[in-house]
């Protein structure tokens, strides 16, 4: 299975512009990576894999390359033109979509395993049904790589990221509350839990705290086959949000 | 200096003078005042105010709110003279404003050139004042001098070429007559340096170069061929002054390129180093290097904290840094010898330090092409955030990164003018990435330590779940505030570190907290967020 979607990978990786975007991607290491990192989502609220907020043609992009945003922390630089038109094809090139990578199964038939056999909506919402208590899956087809999604699938304890850690909390009145953490401060914690309702506590107000290491998502090894996998797989590349 | 007899005038008539450099000596004498940018010459960031203490402050309640219209950070710390309030907001916009309503006097906007080159934000730390002049440096590199009654500028001069990458983005320091400011733009090969400027006429008096050149051959030899040329060093941080020595002190930035060391063999003088220089002259008196041959984006760029106090049983002159490798030092800042040093973070970049305090490099720990995990990150153990230090409690308290790691991959460099000269990505891989965070068992975290220098003991931690740009003020009544990224903003207990009150403010807190007093009525401010934020005590 892994070996397959490497090649797959590697095979998208044959399909851009490659010299241009090589360019791009040397001046983005040297010139933008410190402050929008190697995924071009270091910036709060800039995500270069989703896209571009600020402008939508290429000249567009340009412009903000050379001139900076003004009055934020975008800062101007004399790139000429050829090394800016470099950097949007590279900034371009980030977004999946790009260099025509095509998925591995049929992304309808993967929507019925979502909706049906494999019970997703359950805990997963995607193109507007199914529970919040999962992570909302719309968008993630623009920020996430089949191989990725795929190991999710058969083995989803692997690899929790920080963003989407189950936590237990005790209140101090003894009861409990399990539930996904959307965001944690010193004092605060937010959450969902599987009710569908959003929680907020105050740590003053809490006995004990547990930031799990499991997750509640079942492993699907075994109980899809390698071909429903690639659908459901193709059916989540194929979310890109808005 | 004259005393003004307060009683004998009516409030509204409150007594305005000239801040003379004997004020500015002397600003003890008039805790109401904040008159420099660490609240006095010796960067201890410590008020005698004590209105507001550890059992009232639980009543603190948000008086006035600045919005500024910049959506850059809002690193500006405040001066306040005789009820007024003077501040920027990014790049480079002035404000005179009433102390205690934030009603405005005047406002100056200095549009900076589109030549300035911008390593990391538009930003702008606040202003000096001398006589009835408040001096602020921008981020095109050039210094302005502007009537502090009308906001109208009396000169304006340069002091670096911004297309090559020199700014100013600090406060200016005064001393006497002179008007002392330093550099940035060390990621863009520049030459660093401080120089000093008469307050009246602008005219250069005298330059210390950070970076050794030919005028002083022996540092020189610490930089391999011509690496010198554009060894960076900025120094971007305002400095601290003895008027006693009638010395000032000074923290100098990282060698360039940042992460890749190889065109610039040796210890690249006086990168990464404290300096001592005479106020008059500029002549370096001593200086003292912290990283050695810096490959990791170590600045020295740190308010120097000169202490008076007791050195195992002897009184001594001290001069106290806590460092951005990592280390936390104790110098006599007479002579410069080092005294004592110790981290306060992890760190793996080096072993420890020697005898004389030289950083023991650990083996095989420097930027390779695939990169390299080192603690602290480039941001930091500490970074320009302004530490204080109480006589009463004789602690030392940093704003300080917990944790913090990156992967530094070296990069070739090449210089060309004006151009990023970096040699390197570094990337921070433990830390919040926006507006929402989740921390778990690996992320960095922010936390104020309270030190205890005489052994480099931590006598207690204050954690925060995210990383901390807040600067410290403390006290005569034992107050601590500070803020972080979360928002927060704290008033601790100075002897423990225990959480006494706290506002949400919405905005990461990136400058330090200030206290003064009008109409004997005592206030704090902090910018948070794009917002000046004033409290004083509920009216009973
Ligand atoms: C000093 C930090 C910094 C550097 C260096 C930097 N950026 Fe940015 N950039 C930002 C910030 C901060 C924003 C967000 C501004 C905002 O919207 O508030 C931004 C926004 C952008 C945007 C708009 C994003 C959107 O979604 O609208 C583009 C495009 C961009 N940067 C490209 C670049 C490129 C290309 C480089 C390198 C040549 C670069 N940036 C270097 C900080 C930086
Ligand atoms: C019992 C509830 C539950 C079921 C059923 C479930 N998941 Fe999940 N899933 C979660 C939770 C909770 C998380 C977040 C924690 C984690 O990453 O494991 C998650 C995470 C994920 C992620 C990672 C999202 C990201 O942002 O990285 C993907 C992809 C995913 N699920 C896909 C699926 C698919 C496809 C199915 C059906 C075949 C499914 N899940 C079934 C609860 C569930």
């Amino acid at each position: 299975m892994m070996v397959r979607s490497t090649i797959f990978l590697f095979a998208a990786s044959f399909l851009g512009a490659q010299s241009v975007v090589d360019t791009g991607r040397e001046l983005y290491r040297a010139n933008c990576y410190v402050c929008h990192g190697q995924d071009g989502d270091q910036v709060p609220g800039v995500n270069f894999r989703v896209g571009i907020r600020r402008a939508s043609s290429d000249e567009e992009v340009s412009k903000i390359i050379a001139g900076g945003i003004p009055g934020t922390g975008m800062p101007p630089t004399n790139l000429a033109e050829p090394q800016r038109r470099a950097l949007v094809e590279y900034l371009r090139s980030m977004h999946p979509t790009a260099g025509g990578s095509k998925a591995p199964g049929d992304a309808m038939r993967g929507k019925a395993i979502f909706e049906g056999k494999g019970g997703c909506v359950n805990c997963h919402r995607a193109a507007g049904t199914g529970s919040h208590f999962g992570p909302d899956l719309d968008g993630l087809g623009a920020t996430k790589q089949a191989a990725y999604l795929e190991e999710k699938i058969l083995d989803p304890a692997r690899d929790v990221s920080a963003q989407n850690r189950m936590v237990t909390v005790v209140m101090s009145d003894g009861s409990a509350v399990t539930g996904r953490r959307l965001n944690e401060d010193t004092h605060t914690i937010q959450l969902i839990d599987q009710k569908e309702r959003l929680i907020s506590v105050s740590k003053s107000d809490v006995q004990r705290y547990t930031l799990l290491t499991t997750t509640p998502m079942p492993a699907y090894q075994g109980r899809l086959s390698e071909a429903e996998v690639a659908d459901v797989v193709s059916f989540l590349l194929s979310l890109r949000g808005q | 200096m004259k005393k003004f007899l307060l009683i004998a005038i009516p409030m509204i008539l409150r007594a305005q003078a000239p801040v003379t450099d004997e004020r500015l000596l002397h600003s003890d004498n008039e805790p109401q005042n904040w008159l420099h940018y660490s609240g006095d010459y010796s960067g201890e960031r410590y008020s005698l105010l004590d209105k507001i203490n550890t059992s009232n402050v639980k009543n603190l309640e948000l008086k006035w709110v600045f919005q500024a219209r910049s959506l850059e950070k809002f690193e500006a710390t405040p001066l306040v003279a005789d009820g007024v309030m003077y501040f920027t907001e990014a790049p480079n916009h002035v404000y005179a404003v009433d102390a205690k309503t934030g009603r405005e006097f005047w406002d100056y906007e200095y549009r900076p050139s589109r030549d300035a080159r911008v390593c990391c934000g538009s930003v702008n730390r606040g202003v000096a004042i001398l006589g009835e002049t408040v001096y602020m440096g921008t981020i095109d590199g050039r210094l302005i001098a502007i009537d502090a009654k009308s906001g109208r500028p009396n000169w304006n001069i340069a002091v670096g070429d911004p297309k090559l990458g020199y700014a100013i983005t600090h406060a200016p320091l005064i001393v006497k007559d002179k008007v002392i400011v330093g550099v940035a733009g060390g990621e863009y090969g520049i030459r660093g340096f401080i120089a000093a400027y008469d307050a009246h006429t602008g005219k250069e008096a005298w330059k210390f170069y950070t970076v050794a050149g030919p005028e002083d051959p022996q540092a020189m030899k610490t930089w391999a061929g011509d690496s010198w040329q554009h060894g960076g060093a900025p120094a971007w941080l305002t400095g601290s002054y003895d008027p006693a020595l009638n010395l000032v002190y000074w923290g100098t930035g990282n060698p360039g390129p940042d992460w890749n060391g190889d065109s610039r063999g040796g210890d690249n003088l006086y990168s990464d180093s404290a300096v001592a220089l005479d106020a008059d002259t500029g002549q370096l008196k001593w200086h003292f290097q912290f990283t050695p041959h810096d490959e990791y984006d170590y600045d020295a760029v740190q308010i120097p904290v000169l202490v008076d106090d007791t050195w195992k049983g002897q009184p001594r002159k001290l001069l106290m840094w806590a460092n951005r490798n990592g280390f936390f030092y104790v110098f006599d800042r007479v002579t410069g010898k080092f005294l004592s040093g110790s981290a306060f973070t992890k760190v793996n970049w080096a072993t420890g330090l020697d005898e004389s305090g030289r950083p023991m490099r650990a083996p095989d720990m420097s930027p390779t092409p695939e990169g390299k995990l080192i603690y602290p990150n480039l941001f930091g153990g500490t970074n320009w955030y302004s530490p204080s230090y109480s006589p009463r409690t004789h602690l030392f308290y940093i704003p300080s990164w917990q944790d913090s790691n990156m992967n530094m991959a070296k990069m070739p460099a090449e210089f060309e003018p004006g151009q990023r000269y970096t040699g390197g990505v570094p990337r921070a891989t433990n830390m919040r990435r926006g507006s929402r965070n989740t921390p778990d068992e690996n992320s960095a975290y922010g936390a104020v330590l309270g030190i205890d220098p005489q052994t480099g003991e931590k006598r207690f931690e204050f954690k925060m779940d995210d990383v901390m740009d807040g600067g410290i003020l403390t006290t005569a009544s034992d107050l601590l505030f500070t803020g972080g990224r979360e928002g927060y903003f704290y008033a601790l207990d100075a002897r423990n570190g225990k959480e006494l009150w706290r506002a949400s403010l919405g905005g990461s807190v990136e400058a330090a907290p200030i206290t003064f007093s009008v109409d004997g009525k005592q206030y704090v401010a902090i910018a948070a967020g794009h917002a000046l934020f004033t409290f004083a005590l509920r009216e009973q």
